[in-house]
């Protein structure tokens, strides 16, 4: 019954990876643009959500109300800033500059955070409570809620892209930018939205993280971007379900690992992650190999 | 103000029944002049010129290398021009972005097709009329014009055959309402027979009143269409002319840039080029 509950726990967390992974996903899709800075601006989102609920008391949840709009203004303003710049020299240059950019955040956040960890509502109920199935099995309020949002996020994203007419160019963009622009797509703004809906769904992520663990300055790259990367790559790059997926293949890998041994859960995780490498270079759940 | 508008009132009369028979004066609706255009060292283009008049089909033709792609994308906005202009019916657009140029209605049909290959049919053609101008072309339209178009609508376009690729990247300039068309080597990569069916359907489009700039390497299909011609050679002009002004051997030696052709028009000196 524990390793049922161990796969249970780790196919709920893999909600929260793809709260991580869907948008680095996203952008890489559009962009080909893989953000190092990702995961460190979920984690800044996270530290919004500490800000507001303590400057204007609303209640916790209720947080993302202002995290996920600012985030997104982020995105899009670094997008068409500093990474369309790096872009403009090269898909290479946006690494560096992700990267410069990841260094600087983690830094900044030191400075005027300190590197204690913070939680976001500890102690409430949601945080701490489940439901009990049996004597054995145990599922957090937390991570099921966590799993709904994620799947409600994936779901909007993949209406948005699929069903809307914007969605029609972003994907339209996303296959050829220049026969886009030929069309009269002004693909930087695209680039913008894209990036503004990659930031929205980290932001929420890092709020996620924030209640689920502790946030603290170095959470972004040690923890978020690592298991977003692990997640997209499982999954199959530039897929949306499969970030989902590859969150769960991480999440109860993760989990049977701490069953057999309690240090051995990161490992555990990342060896399943090598063996996809290995064998499933494509991910798991793509269908086409590349382009 | 010396222009005497008695002068102008009076005379118009009587010359109304002569308007049609003058030769027209008209203002070019697209207009490149003293294009300049560098490809790192290479010249691709030197001071190329051209006027094309609304209602005219503008062939340019030339080989492998001449520069008549770089002159299409460069007027389209996706080359920098190092000098000369690019005018739509006297407004200037050689600062603004392909895109910018695109909803004023220069629209290319580009080399190589270019469809957006994960999205179905009926998908690439939306996202051509997205910023269209208000004019005859419909997605509806192209599908009474293409009438397979419609039954496979779902397909995704990177599954469609070469020449059903290219008639639905001309589908999807269409829907935009261009002011001028822009065909970049409709023929590229075609079999023969596709390439006859292309331009064969040219005429019927054509038909709409649509000024169009092509650029050819099949001379023979080109001529088909033209109403004006230009050839290119090593980035400039070898010859210009309406087709029937000019000879076969003519457009031979202009093509091909053979020696001992002194009867060709618009010779630049040799000397122009560097190193």
């Amino acid at each position: 019954m524990a390793w049922v509950n161990a796969i249970i726990q780790g196919l709920l967390t893999g909600g929260l990876y793809a709260l991580f992974a869907c948008g680095l996903s996203l952008m890489f899709g559009v962009m080909k643009v893989v953000n190092l800075a990702h995961g460190d601006l979920a984690v800044v989102g996270g530290y919004l959500a500490v800000g507001v609920i303590t400057v204007t008391h609303i209640p916790v949840l209720w947080s993302f109300v202002v995290v996920v709009p600012v985030m997104a203004v982020v995105g899009y303003a670094l997008q068409r800033t500093l990474i369309q710049s790096a872009l403009n020299r090269g898909i290479l240059t946006t690494l560096i500059v992700t990267l410069g950019l990841s260094m600087v955040i983690e830094n900044a956040l030191l400075q005027f955070f300190s590197a204690d960890t913070r939680g976001i509502g500890a102690g409430m109920t949601l945080v701490t409570g489940s439901v009990r199935l049996g004597s054995q099995i145990e599922l957090p309020y937390l991570l099921l809620l966590i799993f709904a949002v994620a799947v409600a996020v994936l779901l909007g994203l993949q209406y948005f892209l699929s069903g809307s007419s914007y969605g029609r160019l972003i994907r339209a963009v996303a296959d050829d930018r220049e026969a886009a622009q030929l069309s009269g797509a002004d693909y930087r703004h695209v680039f913008g939205i894209a990036a503004a809906l990659a930031l929205g769904t980290v932001a929420l992520g890092g709020v996620a993280y924030g209640m689920y663990q502790n946030l603290d300055p170095t959470a972004g790259t040690d923890t978020i971007l690592l298991f977003a990367f692990v997640a997209v790559v499982i999954g199959g790059l530039g897929s949306l379900w499969g970030t989902l997926a590859g969150g769960i293949v991480l999440g109860v890998a993760q989990q049977i690992g701490a069953q057999i041994n309690i240090s051995d859960e990161l490992l555990a995780g990342y060896l399943v992650f090598l063996l996809v490498l290995v064998l499933r270079p494509q991910g798991l759940f793509t269908r086409r190999a590349s382009s | 103000m010396t222009l005497p508008a008695g002068e102008l009132a009076g005379s118009s009369s009587p010359l109304d029944s002569t308007e049609a028979v003058r030769p027209p004066t008209r203002r070019p609706l697209l207009e490149a002049a003293d294009l300049t255009v560098y490809h790192g060292q290479l010249r691709a283009l030197d001071s190329i010129s051209l006027r094309v008049h609304p209602g005219e089909v503008y062939a340019i033709i030339g080989a492998n290398g001449a520069g008549k792609s770089t002159l299409l994308r460069t007027i389209a906005g996706l080359h920098h021009a190092t000098t000369g202009s690019v005018r739509l019916d006297g407004a200037d657009v050689t600062g603004l972005r392909p895109e910018r140029r695109a909803r004023l209605g220069i629209v290319m049909v580009p080399e190589g097709r270019r469809l957006f290959g994960s999205l179905s049919v009926e998908e690439n053609l939306k996202v051509g009329a997205r910023y269209a101008r208000p004019g005859p072309w419909t997605v509806e339209r192209v599908y009474e014009t293409f009438e397979w178009m419609r039954d496979r609508r779902d397909q995704q376009a990177a599954q469609l055959s070469g020449g059903e690729q290219q008639t639905v990247a001309i589908g999807r300039a269409l829907v935009a309402n261009p002011r001028v068309l822009l065909l970049d080597e409709l023929s590229l990569g075609l079999a023969p027979v596709v390439v006859q069916r292309i331009y064969g359907m040219l005429p019927q489009i054509l038909a709409t009143g649509l000024t169009v700039l092509l650029v050819e390497q099949d001379v023979s299909q080109a001529l088909r269409v033209a109403t004006h011609l230009q050839c290119l050679l090593e980035g400039r002009t070898t010859l210009e002319g309406r087709p029937d002004e000019v000879t076969a051997d003519q457009v031979e030696a202009a093509y091909f840039g053979l020696a001992g052709t002194a009867s060709i028009p618009g010779e630049g000196s040799e000397s122009s080029w560097p190193g």
